[in-house]
């Protein structure tokens, strides 16, 4: 079956038509007037917002295409474009939110050239259930965070969410470790709102059943 | 409410969309079935546990050289309308 690629594969850079016109009538947020003044021509204002969000787009293109080369590239392109089309950008979305979606776009195009495929979407693979029905009802204690180093703990994070396919992991990472809401995730993705629910659920089934292999009660393999 | 029907209710019960009445048969289902509630404790700590950890190191030295990179690049645009190029400056990080 072939495997349709989403809308915003299409055009990275389609400016936002988002509904997200009630923030709009509230106050204003910082990022809109430093937007304005980049786009009136001050550097330092750009400069500004990519030091608020340089982190989180480092870490949500490192997350989707897990190499670290790809996403200092992705980084630095994603604010270049962004730069360039400022005019594009309405407010009437977050800024962040916009970011964010170009880096998805500039991460799974990298993704799909790195495999040297066109089936690399955020559709791919979502189709499994694997892991998505709990097998394993073992209580985690003592917690995680206690029984496992700092560095520990990253590389067993970064193995169990890079086993996820790449459309549960891009929901999972905007939603739950970007904190972006259910419906700035649907934007972000081009996706509707019930399908970030179900991947976001089976994102998150999978990954508890990968980890409690690691942090299940009375697991000695692990350590 | 059986376990499959709770676990479709899960990610409305976590982001706190449910409403009442689901909400009091989702928590009568908690009370008595021990498997869901290791599974709203697990996954609860799946969510924080990413949330909390800082898988990807970004160190300073990072961030200021893919922020230079960034300006460098913006700067030596030569063809957008409304952002004139800036000539370097001795204010200009290098």
């Amino acid at each position: 079956m072939a495997v349709q690629t989403t809308p915003i594969a299409d055009d990275p850079l389609e400016p936002f038509e988002d509904s997200v016109a009630a923030e709009s009538q509230a106050e204003i947020h910082p990022d809109v007037a430093l937007v304005e003044r980049a786009k009136a021509g001050d550097t330092a204002a750009f400069e500004q917002l990519v030091r608020q969000y340089e982190r989180q787009i480092f870490r949500t293109a490192q997350h989707i295409t897990q190499n670290r080369e790809d996403a200092e590239d992705i980084t630095q392109d994603v604010f270049f474009k962004a730069f360039q089309k400022l005019d594009q950008f309405q407010g009437n979305s977050k800024f962040s939110t916009w970011l964010v979606r170009i880096a998805v776009n500039e991460s799974l195009m990298r993704l799909r050239k790195r495999k040297t495929s066109k089936t690399v979407s955020m559709d791919q693979d979502v189709e499994t259930d694997e892991g998505s029905i709990p097998r394993d009802f073992a209580e985690w204690r003592p917690n995680p965070e206690q029984n496992y180093s700092q560095a520990e703990l990253a590389e067993i994070l970064r193995k169990t969410i890079a086993g996820l396919p790449p459309g549960f992991r891009t929901v999972f990472t905007l939603r739950d470790i970007e904190n972006l809401s259910t419906e700035e995730t649907a934007t972000a993705l081009g996706l509707s709102v019930p399908a970030v629910k179900s991947r976001l659920l089976r994102a998150r089934l999978q990954l508890r059943e990968r980890l409690s292999r690691y942090f299940r009660q009375n697991n000695e393999a692990s350590k | 409410m059986n376990c499959t029907e709770f676990l479709s209710k899960l990610t409305d019960y976590f982001d706190g969309q449910i409403d009442p009445d689901l909400l009091a048969e989702v928590k009568s289902h908690l009370g008595t079935c021990h498997h869901c509630e290791v599974v709203v404790d697990t996954t609860r700590k799946t969510i924080d546990v990413y949330r909390g950890a800082e898988s990807y190191e970004f160190p300073e030295e990072l961030s200021n050289r893919l922020r230079a990179a960034v300006m460098e690049r913006c700067k030596t645009l030569g063809n957008l309308p409304d952002i004139p190029v800036k000539t370097a400056s001795k204010n200009d990080n290098a």
